[in-house]
């Protein structure tokens, strides 16, 4: 009898140690699912967060967060993400590029480069805001005079305040997209690139046929990421612009704090909430099938 | 390989240019916060007559003494618990070859694609009803949930290609009890995963902005980002006072970060490529 319980003890460690999953599972249900699930339902009512019980009304908050403002917010979301990774990437990659190759104190410009990310987004935020600040305030503006050129309201125009933000973001975290390339270039062979050398390759021809087919999986990450976050920007925006002028830079984050925060309309703020969740899931999940997809071909 | 000298000082010379562009803001950041009131020339000259007024009355007006005090146990805390539950729940999930562990591993990752703009608002009402709101309980409860996906799938990860099982296997041939194996075996061998869980969860906790905004505005305690905000729309337009208030909530993380900056870089860019 002893023997037969020793042995089955002996086949599973972790299968008597089950229990070890329940307080990350008690924590993960109370704080993360079903929170998740009231959103869901409660975007379907009425709800305002007062002692007044939530009434359903159907689709009527998706409706409501539909017009307006939010067609405009959302596309604005869109063009941010994009814009984001697209800058992030090719400044990175080409950062990583160079400082993998025989630099002089590269490390020490890896490491200013990347630490703008330690940093929180916020201070970011309003860093830029006072360097592209209004003129005779603002740091680049203050240059503009000095020089005898013209000032410019970066700030109060939508469509250059929209990439002060951009800036912002790609300052902050272009280190992180270079430091991951560079694990990703660690993993390059030299032995593959002298002899593609040999063979008269160039570089670009270099970079292209041997080194990116060995990049897919970094390039995979940085872009899953890169279009992650910059959906879901908030600090930044909220310190440099608040959405402002007008409304004008609002993406689909800062409307749904602005529906909770200053409407109190929490059944309209947990639709649009909705709304980007299905967007973020579906868009990441079809970015991350074509990518894996190339990686596989390579 | 041969790279001409032409070639190499252009690669030198972009590196450098690249890195000072990357150090402009910052440049601009200390030569406005040690200026005088009523200094107004750009902020792009090197300070006439550098103080550190700003610094003092930025220190002194600002709630920054005690946000700093309060980031440290919120993230503390919040790091510390993740890392004991979200380890403690790795260790079965990876080793466990049942379909159960497996449903229960992608259940926990289902969490990743959840934006936490859906669940704030139903957890407000919550830790509204339990009081907690203007509390630090509020973040050490939401971050605990929040940054778990995450670990969980970082440490089962690691489990299952990095950690061999002959080890454990050896231990408990030699009468060690399974919990003793996870305490004695296992856990020395999941150091580097918890370095890369803690500075990943720490770095996103310590510059969390939007989770005290929605829970902790109208309490007396505030973190580091939330000091800062008041701070700003306390004096909105005294650019030199902000930026030395901004100087000093930077300064705890730019320590730690350039300490341990190799390890910092490597765990960020280990972590995420798996």
């Amino acid at each position: 009898m002893r023997e037969v319980r020793h042995g089955r003890r002996r086949r599973s460690i972790a299968g008597s140690l089950w229990w070890f999953v329940l307080p990350a599972a008690a924590v993960y249900v109370l704080v993360v699912i079903v929170p998740n699930v009231q959103g869901i339902a409660l975007s379907f009512t009425d709800w305002t967060g007062g002692v007044k019980p939530p009434e359903f009304t159907g689709f009527e908050n998706y409706a409501t967060v539909l017009q307006g403002e939010t067609g405009a917010a959302a596309w604005r979301t869109l063009y941010l993400a994009f814009v984001v990774v697209v800058l992030q990437n090719v400044i990175g990659l080409g950062l990583a590029l160079l400082l993998n190759g025989a630099i002089r104190g590269r490390n020490i410009l890896r490491t200013i480069i990347f630490a703008p990310l330690v940093v929180s987004p916020l201070v970011v935020g309003y860093l830029f805001k006072y360097l592209f600040g209004a003129p005779g305030v603002g740091g680049i503006n203050s240059l503009l005079r000095a020089l005898g050129l013209p000032q410019v309201d970066f700030l109060g125009n939508p469509t250059t305040a929209l990439w002060i933000i951009v800036v912002a973001v790609v300052w902050q975290f272009t280190g992180s997209t270079m430091v991951i390339y560079l694990a990703g270039l660690q993993g390059v062979p030299a032995e593959l690139q002298e002899a593609a050398a040999l063979d008269g390759a160039g570089y670009w021809r270099r970079f292209w046929y041997v080194t990116r087919p060995l990049l897919a999986a970094a390039i995979t990450v940085n872009l899953m990421l890169g279009l992650i976050g910059g959906l879901k920007l908030f600090d930044t925006i909220f310190a440099v612009t608040a959405g402002g002028p007008g409304g004008q830079t609002n993406t689909i984050s800062t409307l749904v704090y602005q529906l909770f925060a200053q409407f109190g309309r929490y059944g309209q703020a947990a639709a649009l909430a909705m709304v980007l969740a299905v967007a973020v899931g579906i868009l990441s999940f079809i970015q991350f099938s074509v990518l894996r997809r190339q990686e596989k071909q390579q | 390989m041969k790279t001409s000298s032409a070639a190499k000082i252009a690669g030198h010379s972009t590196a450098y240019l690249a890195t000072l562009i990357f150090l402009f803001p910052v440049y601009v950041l200390i030569n406005l916060s040690i200026r005088p009131p009523g200094d107004l020339t750009t902020a792009l000259i090197p300070s006439a007559r550098p103080t550190l007024d700003n610094f003092v009355n930025a220190w002194t007006e600002s709630s920054l003494p005690g946000a700093i005090v309060t980031s440290i146990v919120v993230t503390a805390i919040s790091s510390v618990v993740v890392i004991v539950i979200a380890t403690m729940a790795s260790y079965p999930l990876a080793r466990s070859t049942t379909r159960w562990s497996n449903v229960a591993f992608y259940a926990f990752l289902v969490g990743l694609l959840l934006p936490f703009q859906l669940a704030f608002l139903p957890l407000y009402a919550i830790m509204r009803d339990l009081q907690l709101i203007g509390t630090i309980w509020s973040l050490i409860i939401v971050y605990s949930g929040t940054t778990l996906p995450f670990s969980i799938f970082l440490i089962t990860t690691f489990l299952r290609t990095s950690v061999p099982t002959e080890y454990e296997e050896a231990a408990q041939i030699d009468g060690c009890s399974p919990v003793g194996v996870f305490r004695h075996v296992v856990m020395p061998l999941l150091r580097p995963v918890i370095g890369t869980c803690v500075i990943l969860n720490g770095v996103s906790i310590w510059n969390d902005f939007f989770t005290p905004l929605v829970y902790l505005t109208g309490g007396r305690q505030v973190t580091i980002p939330m000091a800062i905000y008041q701070f700003v729309g306390q004096y909105a337009s005294n650019w030199p006072l902000i930026f030395a208030s901004l100087i000093i909530s930077m300064i705890p993380v730019l320590a730690v970060y350039l300490v341990f900056q190799r390890y910092v870089i490597q765990g960020f860019a280990g972590g995420l490529k798996g």
